[in-house]
């Protein structure tokens, strides 16, 4: 697709390879055809595989990139190395958007419920994410793209065991990004506030405040290429949680929110 | 299938009226035919660019926009398989690089495969190349009773006939084949013909009917000896030779638009004087003769300006927009033209096109709009002024045999659509086979009592 006559013809770009970590979900499934559109391989990662068949002949179709589907469930700790070995090769972009909102309220009764939530949003992906940066240290260049939380930023009733989970791994991609810097590996932690998917459906939220999926891939796909380090999604979310932050825990606490 | 759906605030792209309807927005076929069985009474929306109340439902509306993948394309022969969410957008940004086009297109590209065929779309290509629905190799559709069958012009061939233009009564339509069109370039070859009256308007259309595309913007307001004045446009897909070497790529966007109406302007603002002065502006603007555009500029002018819909105030607008038969139809014009200027309230501009008899002449869909003749569409703000206006107008309509677009209606009552579809106990019957307890219902289905 050469000819002149016509814009934009084929993929841009030989990017290098992106997998995508909960490539099932909305957000996995927007981030999917930007990082195809731009000329990107893909890899995407998700549990229940067989779902994601008519996604990759989608993709194919559309970009003429490289798509194909693993297998993953990120609590399998013990099956995180095999799983990499088996890549036939490391990513050079790995985007993890894992996550579980779970229910907090059935959570401060049982453990399993609780134990389900601090895993999915941390063990999981600390463990996975960890072992990809080791790899991707050894071999000096890589980008790893984690997606938090706002609900990290300060514990709040309605969700605080989902958001101590979110809290964690923000300061898990924190720390990582301190490490790796020098090695030419770079992380990136987006945190949305809202965002209009499965995991937010039935609630309402104010519109100003939600982002769509397409609209918070686009912005990853932006802050990756503007080398940016910590994203708010929307943008106003950093001046919110600014502000929830600096509140006095004597005032805070009185907030039903 | 998708969690409980959602209540929202819907509406057709008119603004009026809103409804409040619980929202399923399956993520894969597999869950919409969930949600299809599940639901007590439903009907399916696309991107909500029918003008009335065609994609509403209260008790649950179910979201196609995620049904959008690609399944299957075949590069020799151009046949097109995919989800019925898939957006005319994204269709276009993938395949017109790859010298594909589509082969009816509507004047936005903001709707789906699913809402262009439940409309049975026409462009400005009628004349030639009929509707939407003439170019559908087959769709696979979730009926009432639950299950899903194949349709095409040999398998369920009355149920496909009931579902192209069917405006969704018959189900959900899961997955459209269609046949795309070969191009050689983006870019149109157009021709503007400035007419001063209807009689030359009139005879341009007859003048252009090889043209592949033609289309007039049509200044209602004009009184007198002007009554019809409009400019032509006519074009046709430029050859690679037409296009000069060394011409660049058009600049295509393929984001939403920058520019947006922000907030919902007063109704006032859009009243007799500024749209008079508005359309007398753009009627000397045009400037006649041969151009190369490219193709967004061509057929989706409209597209450029995000939420143009609020310029009509928050109360909203209706699309008018009639048809009526070749035979009497340049009286029932003049009619019709001299009752909008009368009532002062028409739109910017009305749009005037001839239709064909269509390339399936008694094969086509069953409540199809278009027949061989002249449709004109005007916008109204939602007043009693424009209300009793309209219902004028429906008299000269029916008088003459012609009828109104359900795409575009949101106001007609149950005689009137009775008596313009002839075909409508026979699509009646078809729904009530598949679908016994008519569970696809629509607020436009329940005015119509269709
Ligand atoms: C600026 C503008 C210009 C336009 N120009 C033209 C034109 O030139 N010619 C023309 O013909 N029309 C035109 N239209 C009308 C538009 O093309 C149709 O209303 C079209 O149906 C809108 O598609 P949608 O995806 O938005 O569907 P919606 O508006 O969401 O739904 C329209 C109908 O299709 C049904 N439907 C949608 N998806 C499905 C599905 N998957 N299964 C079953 N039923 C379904 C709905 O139930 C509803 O009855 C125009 C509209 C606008 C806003
Ligand atoms: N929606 C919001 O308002 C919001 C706000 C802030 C942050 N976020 C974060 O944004 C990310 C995307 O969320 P979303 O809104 O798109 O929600 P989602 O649809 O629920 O996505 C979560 C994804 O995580 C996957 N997942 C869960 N457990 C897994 C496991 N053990 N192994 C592998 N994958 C697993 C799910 O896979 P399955 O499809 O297999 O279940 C699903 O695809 C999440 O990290 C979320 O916390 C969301």
């Amino acid at each position: 697709m050469t000819d002149p006559l016509f814009a934009q013809a084929g993929p841009v770009a030989d990017g290098g390879s992106v997998m995508i970590i909960g490539a099932l979900s909305d957000v996995g499934r927007a981030l999917a055809r930007v990082y195809g559109r731009e000329g990107h391989p893909l890899i995407l990662a998700a549990r229940r595989v067989e779902r994601l068949t008519a996604d990759v002949q989608d993709l194919t179709m559309r970009f003429g990139v490289p798509v194909r589907s693993v297998e993953l469930d990120v609590l399998d700790l013990a099956e995180h190395a095999a799983f990499l070995d088996g890549l036939g090769g490391l990513p050079d972009t790995v985007i993890c958007v894992v996550g579980l909102l779970g229910r907090q309220q059935e959570a401060e009764k049982s453990w399993v419920q609780a134990d389900l939530i601090l895993r999915t949003n941390y063990l999981g992906p600390v463990c996975l994410l960890g072992e990809i940066a080791n790899r991707m240290q050894t071999r000096g260049r890589g980008c790893i793209i984690g997606v938090s939380s706002v609900a990290g930023d300060r514990g709040r009733a309605s969700n605080y065991l989902y958001g101590s989970a979110k809290a964690g791994f923000t300061a898990f991609l924190s720390g990582l990004r301190n490490r790796l810097s020098r090695y030419g590996v770079r992380v990136v932690t987006i945190k949305p506030g809202f965002i209009d998917t499965s995991m937010t459906r039935g609630m309402a939220l104010p519109p100003a405040l939600t982002a769509q999926p397409a609209e918070v891939a686009e912005a990853i796909w932006k802050a990756q290429v503007q080398g940016r380090d910590v994203v708010y999604l929307r943008p106003v979310w950093r001046l919110i949680m600014w502000i929830i932050r600096l509140m006095p825990e004597s005032l805070f606490k009185k907030f039903k929110i | 299938m998708s969690a409980a759906g959602r209540k929202v605030r819907l509406s057709g792209w008119g603004r009026s009226p809103v409804a409040i309807c619980p929202l399923l927005r399956p993520g894969t076929v597999t869950e919409a035919i969930g949600d299809g069985r599940n639901a007590s009474s439903l009907i399916a929306r696309g991107n909500g660019r029918s003008y009335g109340d065609a994609s509403l439902n209260s008790a649950a509306t179910l979201s196609t926009l995620r049904l959008d993948r690609l399944l299957a394309f075949d590069p020799v022969d151009g046949l097109l398989t995919a989800e019925a969410g898939l957006l005319l957008s994204d269709l276009l940004a993938l395949f017109v690089p790859r010298g594909w086009f589509p082969p009816v297109t509507p004047g936005t590209r903001f709707v789906t495969l699913g809402g262009m065929l439940a409309a049975d779309v026409h462009g400005k290509n009628h004349h030639i190349d009929g509707c939407f629905g003439d170019h559908v190799r087959e769709f696979e559709l979730l009926c009432g009773d639950g299950v899903v069958r194949r349709c095409s012009r040999s398998q369920n061939v009355d149920l496909f006939r009931a579902t192209i233009g069917g405006m969704g009564l018959t189900g959900t339509i899961l997955t459209v084949t269609l046949s795309l069109r070969r191009i050689e370039t983006p870019w149109i070859l157009q021709q503007t013909v400035r007419c001063r009256d209807l009689d030359e308007t009139l005879a341009a259309f007859e003048a252009a009917r090889s043209a592949p595309y033609s289309v007039a913007w049509i200044d209602c307001l004009a009184k007198g000896g002007g009554r019809g004045r409009a400019l032509l446009y006519h074009g046709e897909h430029a050859s690679s030779s037409a296009v000069p070497t060394g011409r660049r790529a058009p600049r295509l966007t393929t984001k939403p638009p920058r520019l947006r109406v922000p907030v919902d302007v007063p109704q006032w603002v859009l009243n007799g004087w500024t749209v008079q002065a508005f359309n007398a502006l753009y009627y000397q603007q045009g400037r006649p003769g041969s151009t190369l555009i490219d193709y967004q500029h061509f057929f989706y002018p409209l597209d450029a300006i995000g939420d143009w819909n609020r310029l009509y105030g928050r109360r909203g607008f209706v699309q008018y927009q009639c048809v009526v038969p070749t035979a009497g139809g340049r009286e029932a014009l003049l009619q019709l033209l001299a009752l909008i200027s009368a009532g002062g309230s028409g739109s910017f501009l009305a749009v005037l096109k001839q239709f064909g008899s269509g390339c399936t002449p008694g094969q086509g869909g069953l409540l199809s709009f278009p027949m061989a003749g002249y449709t004109l569409a005007v916008d109204f703000p939602v007043t009693p002024a424009a209300f009793s206006l309209m219902l004028e107008m429906d008299k000269v309509v029916a008088g003459h045999g012609g009828r109104l677009y359900l795409a575009k209606d949101a106001r007609m009552g149950s005689d009137m659509m009775r008596a313009s579809y002839p075909d409508l106990d026979r699509f009646r019957a078809i729904c009530s086979a598949v679908d016994p307890d008519r569970r696809y219902r629509s607020l436009l289905s329940e005015r119509l009592a269709l």
